[in-house]
Order: structure tokens, then sequence, then C-alpha cells
């Protein structure tokens, strides 16, 4: 590259995330980084092909959209549908879809922490990328890799239990769920409260004695600040299936509050880039870019003013000390996951205790009665919306999704700068660096085929930019 | 004629069988459960000889007959296995999935579905020839049923039930070859033909997703089709 003033350096593939995507750093005149951004290169249309499909089909198609969670689309989207129908659900159905959820966030936050993210935290930034992985850590701490597939196995045998597989069940129908729970099925889920519940505990004691060891990350994985959107109770607890949308700002001030997810249009923009199939979500009334906000294990817990369950309202109290105002650092995602794991094991329990939840009614039938309705749910990784509008026979003229990835498309590429600025310098990646970048992706555990819809098989690259636009450097990796 | 010389003998797949005179080699291989795939027959219908699946072997002939409209003649001997057949019907099978859109995961008749199963009887694992992906119309103007053309495998049993049973001819074929369709009426939309009774006979008949009651979520529409053989005879006697 000669005569180039400055340069860039691109991460393709980035490794250990759920989908495919590049990262490109630009750099200036000194080496130093520039600008980053985060592109997500997937394309797969669910919005257009489900136009003409019949409504009641909706919800177990877009469960397609991911298999890690496959159950929080089918949540959304039979919301969508029941606003359709105009109908409210039996008040078994509603409960057997907040332990379906429930048992979906458990899994995913499973998989995001033990099987993606703790080689980054067991083995260290720095760690040799052949051994940061899962295998790594059986080495290293076999029960800590134990602990993370039985976690994962207990989730997802709840869904297999209640919806018949373990992977796109559609067990969850506009109107309610097809099928009540068994008492023979009630009883054996329960049977593995203690285990989980003893492991959530284990975890999160394990990780706050090693987060004194990652002050640097803490200080540079997306610290800044930004505004947070997550859906609360009425009473301000946390909530992953029905509430109203809560907005605070940096620091912790509630800037909104109770709003209605069905009027998601007035509040919250979509923005397209060129460079990117993920839309970039803003908060209407602070405007682009400014209006920049997180969702997800972060966002909830800064939103939330409790969980409402003993021992996730205890830890939660412990993570609203990390900081004074709203907790910013995305590092402190895995925090909240963990807290969040804890939380939704023990309203598992408090749910599956509840004398209603064998009744056999649990689905309301009706036709469309709404030519246009709205879902909305907490999936593991932030909010997410279904639109859809129907015509008067019932079939989708136009959907519309806004999936958690996307909320975070904006925080994701400021935290890249943030912590290439930090990490990165010269022309070329050393695999700490390149880690870092990624580890910062991982924080926020973004699923990109859920998040554009997408289609593709291309793990995450990062290329190095100079300011005349050559590539000078590009790190790719097996995924 | 005596009723002793009504009766025919066969051999099928090597065994000695006797069977009336009227008889088709379907019905004889049924009667001694020897499993011939089917997907246009049913039990109570005529039959049309539209979808080959039933085709056989007849030892003298070179050509495939299909078993469900060839009936019994004395001294035949009928092969309803080997490879060349099995070819023959994996490939009816796979241009089936090609010609229009079965995406399986997302159908109403997922696990409930006739052609799905066949595909899992003669183990298809993939089609071999590029799919079409037409683009097809859903009609949901009924009020209580929706026809799904991507789903339809063209058997005609809902043109038949719809005649032969019910009596209301709402179902018939329109257009040839690829550009066939089922219709209702005069090619209006259900909802509006003034021929339809809303029996549903149709809609329990078809093999497919095709025709499915509203409202149905994915793999939740099971077909019903015991009514047929009894329907059947009860209007026989009256006659």
């Amino acid at each position: 590259m000669q005569g180039a003033v400055s340069k860039s350096i691109v991460i393709d593939p980035v490794t250990r995330i759920e989908g495919h995507g590049k990262i490109t750093l630009q750099l200036d005149a000194n080496g130093r980084v520039e600008d980053a951004r985060f592109h997500v290169t997937q394309f797969r249309g669910f919005e257009k092909f489900c136009e003409g499909r019949p409504f009641s089909e909706m919800p177990a198609l877009m469960a397609r959209i991911c298999g890690i969670c496959p159950v929080s689309h089918l949540i959304a989207s039979a919301k969508a549908c029941d606003a359709l129908l105009a109908v409210r659900i039996p008040p078994t159905a509603d409960k057997l879809r907040r332990i379906f959820g429930l048992a979906q966030v458990v899994q995913s936050h499973a998989l995001s922490f033990f099987y993606l993210s703790s080689p980054d935290l067991l083995l260290g930034m720095d760690a040799d990328p052949a051994k940061a992985n899962l295998f790594g850590v059986l080495e290293k701490k076999p029960e800590l890799a134990r602990d993370g597939i039985h976690l994962r196995q207990f989730g997802q045998q709840i869904i297999e239990r209640l919806g018949g597989k373990r992977i796109h069940p559609s067990w969850v129908v506009p109107g309610g769920v097809s099928e009540p729970l068994t008492e023979l099925n009630r009883d054996a889920i329960l049977a593995g409260i203690p285990e989980a519940l003893a492991i959530a505990e284990r975890t999160l004691g394990w990780f706050k004695s090693i987060m004194e060891n990652f002050r640097e990350e803490i200080g540079s994985f997306g610290n800044f600040p930004s505004l947070f959107l997550g859906i609360v109770k009425k009473d301000g607890g946390l909530t992953f299936y029905d509430g109203g949308i809560r907005i605070v700002n940096s620091a912790g001030e509630v800037l909104a509050n109770g709003l209605d997810p069905a009027d998601y249009r007035e509040y919250i923009g979509e923005k397209v880039e060129s460079w990117s199939y993920l839309k970039s979500p803003y908060y209407e009334p602070s405007g682009y870019p400014q209006g920049i906000y997180r969702v997800g294990p972060l966002a909830r817990l800064n939103v939330a003013d409790r969980c409402g369950t003993p021992r996730a309202d205890q830890e939660l109290a412990e993570f609203h000390e990390l900081q004074r105002t709203a907790v910013l650092s995305s590092f402190h995602y895995h925090h909240a996951r963990l807290v969040e794991i804890l939380y939704c094991v023990e309203r598992l329990e408090q749910l599956l205790t509840d004398p209603e939840i064998l009744s056999k009614h649990v689905r309301a039938v009706a036709g469309p009665n709404c030519l246009e309705g709205v879902g909305c749910c907490e999936a593991p990784r932030g909010t997410l919306f279904h639109h859809y509008k129907i015509d008067e026979k019932g079939l989708i003229r136009w959907a519309n999704l806004l999936i958690a990835t996307g909320h975070n498309n904006l925080a994701m590429n400021r935290g890249i700068l943030q912590v290439a600025k930090h990490f990165v310098h010269g022309e070329r990646m050393t695999p700490g660096m390149l880690n870092r970048v990624e580890a910062l992706i991982r924080t926020y555990d973004p699923c990109l085929s859920c998040s554009t819809h997408a289609f593709g098989a291309m793990p995450l690259v990062i290329q190095l930019f100079n300011a005349s636009g050559d590539m000078v450097d590009e790190v790719r990796r097996p995924c | 004629m005596s009723p002793v010389s009504n009766i025919k003998t066969l051999k099928i797949d090597g065994k000695d069988f006797s069977a009336r005179q009227d008889e088709t080699i379907l019905e004889v291989a049924r009667q001694n459960k020897i499993f011939i795939p089917t997907l246009c027959d049913l039990r109570g219908l005529s039959t049309v000889g539209a979808c080959r699946m039933c085709l056989v072997e007849i030892k003298g002939t070179a050509k495939l007959l299909p078993a469900c409209v060839t009936r019994v003649e004395e001294g035949m001997e009928v092969t309803t296995t080997s490879e060349r057949l099995d070819r023959y019907r994996k490939s009816i099978l796979e241009l089936l999935f090609t010609e229009r859109n079965h995406i399986c995961s997302v159908c109403v008749s997922n696990a409930h579905c006739e052609l799905q199963s066949l595909a899992q009887r003669l183990q298809i694992t993939h089609v071999h020839f590029p799919y079409r992906y037409p683009k097809a119309q859903v009609d949901g103007s009924h009020p209580r049923f929706v026809i799904d053309q991507n789903r339809c495998i063209l058997c005609t049993r809902c043109v038949r039930v719809c005649e032969e049973i019910e009596g209301a001819h709402t179902w018939d074929v329109m257009g040839r070859g690829i550009d066939a369709n089922v219709i209702t009426d005069l090619n209006q939309p259900w909802g509006s033909s003034e021929t339809c009774t809303g029996c549903g006979k149709c809609v329990h008949v078809c093999p497919t997703g095709a025709l499915f009651e509203k409202g149905r979520s994915v793999a939740e529409m099971l077909k019903r089709r015991n009514f047929l053989p009894y329907l059947t005879l009860m209007r026989e006697e009256r006659d």
C-alpha cells in the first residue's frame, strides 16, 4: 500500500457468535483507529415471503428465523396474532407461554455464557485461539463446562416437554397454546429446578470472583453513555412476556415509561445503512444517531426496579451497585445474563406451582377481527417486535420485524470503535486484539441470522482499510 | 355365466391369489396386505389413475400398469416391488415436490400428510430435479376453509368427492398440463361459490395441506376420512 496515509483492518469472520458478519476498522495516518463498522452480511427476506400466507401459520413460520430462540419468535408472533383475533387468551395459556419463554432464556443465556464467552473469561483474552472454546474450558475447569451443558439441557428439555421438540416447536398458536401441560411433565420440570438453581448460584459466584481480572475490559468494552430500552411490568418489575416499554438514560433516569409496544413506530425510528443488512433502530425523540439505545440483559436490569423473586432481587440490588448511574459497560452483559438465569429458574418454579397451571383451557378461538396486530416480548437478546397487517380473508399483506440484535446495532458499532481504539495499535492485528474486538461483540450475544432474518454461510471477518479505501489487513478465521 | 367362472387366479409377488373378475390389482393387494403406494386413490371414490404411484409390472407386458384401474385377469403375474418400480415411484414423488411449493416444516399438514409420509416410506432423502418455485395462489375467501394451491398435487379427490358424494360439483380442474389447477365453480373465489354447501368433505379427503380448515396452525390439520365408506354405503343402499 505505497503512499497510503491511513489503513484499515478487517476481521472476517467474527467467531463464537450466532450468525455471520465482519468488522472493518479504519485507521488514520498515524495508525490509530478512526472508525469501526460492524457489517451483517446476510439476507433472508422473511418479511417479504410471508406475504400471502394465512396469519394462523405465522408463529411457526416466523420461528424458523432462528434455531436458538425460536420460542421468542413464536411468542412475539402469536401475540401479534392474538391482536389480530382481538382475544384475551386463557390465563393458563398466558402462564404456559411465560414458562416456555423463560426456559428459552435459560438455554440461550447458557449457550451465550458458557459455550461462547466462558473461554474468554476463564482462559483470558490472549488465550491460544485453538483452545478458546468449550473443550478448552472442559480441560481447565470441567465443572464449569458441565454446568453450562446441564443448564442448557434444563432449558431445552422444558421446551421439549411443553412443545413436543426442542427446536422449532409449533406449540404456541394464535389464541394460546395447542396442548395443556400434563402433571407428569410439570413434575419432571420441577424436579430439575434445584440443580438449575444451584448452577445459577455457583456460576454467578464464580463470575463475580473473576470480574476484577477484567478491569481494563470493563472500562473499554462498550462503556459509553446510551439509552436503555426494555419492557417492564406495571410495578417496574422484570418481565420477559408482557409489559410497557421503559426507556432510561445513561444517568439511570426514566425518560419514558409505560409506552404501548403496539405504538413502537411512534418512538422507534428504523434507519438503513448501505453497508449492512441489519437495520439501525434509534429512539426517535432523540434523533439519529443520538437516539442510540441498548436492549437485552444489561438494558433489562437497567430499566427494571425489581425482579420479583427473592434471590434475583438480591443480585439485582448488587448489580445496581456496580455504578451509581445506569450500568454502562457492555462487559456487564455477562453479569446481567447470569442474574437473569437466576430469575428465570426462580420464576419457573413460581409458575409451575401455580394451581391453575394444569388447566385444560389453553386456547381462545376466533377469526380475524382486527386487520393489524403487534406482538412484543423480551427475547434473550432483547426486545422483539412482530407487526403484521392482514386482509379481511386472514392473509398476511405486510410484516415488519424488529429484532433484539437490531436494536443493539448502533451500540455494537460504537462499542467496537471504543474497544478497537483501546486495544488495536499499528497495522497488524495480534490474536489478542482480534479476540477482544470479537469478545466485545459477544457480550451483546448478537444473533445475526435472527436480526436480518437472513441466510448466509460466512462467519465473521475483520478488515483493515486505509484512508484511500484500500484494504491493508484482513483477519479471517474458520467458524 | 356361473359364479365360479367369475373367479380369477393370479400371482402377486410370486404368491397365488384368487379374486373376483371385477376387482382391480390394487384391491386384491390391499385385501392381502400387500403394500402398493397410492396418492389419488381413496376408498369410497371412483378411481382415476392420475398419480401413477401404483404402477406395477405385469409379466408379458413391457408397459407398467396402474394397479388401481387394472382389473385382474386369469394367470396374471404381478410384481409390486422392484428396482425399476422404486425408481419410477421416487421420480414421480420428486417431481410432485418440485412442481409446486411443498414446505413441510411450516405446513398445516406436517406429520399428517400423505405426500410426506409416502416420501418417508419410500426413503426419499433428496430431490434430484430443480424446483420450479411457481407463484401459486392462496384463496382464503371461504369463511371456514382455505385452498393453498402451493400444496396441491392434482389428485382430484376434492373434485370427485364433491361430485360423487356431496353432489355439488363445486370443484373441477381448469387448464392443461403444468397449468392445471383445481378451481371452484367457474374459477371464482371459493367464498363466492353458489354451489358449495360448505360440507368440508373436500378438505378431509385432500391428501396434503392444500385444503385446510381456517385458523389451523402448523401441523394442526388432521384429516378425518372414515366417513367416506359409510356415506358411500348408505347412498348405495338408498339407491
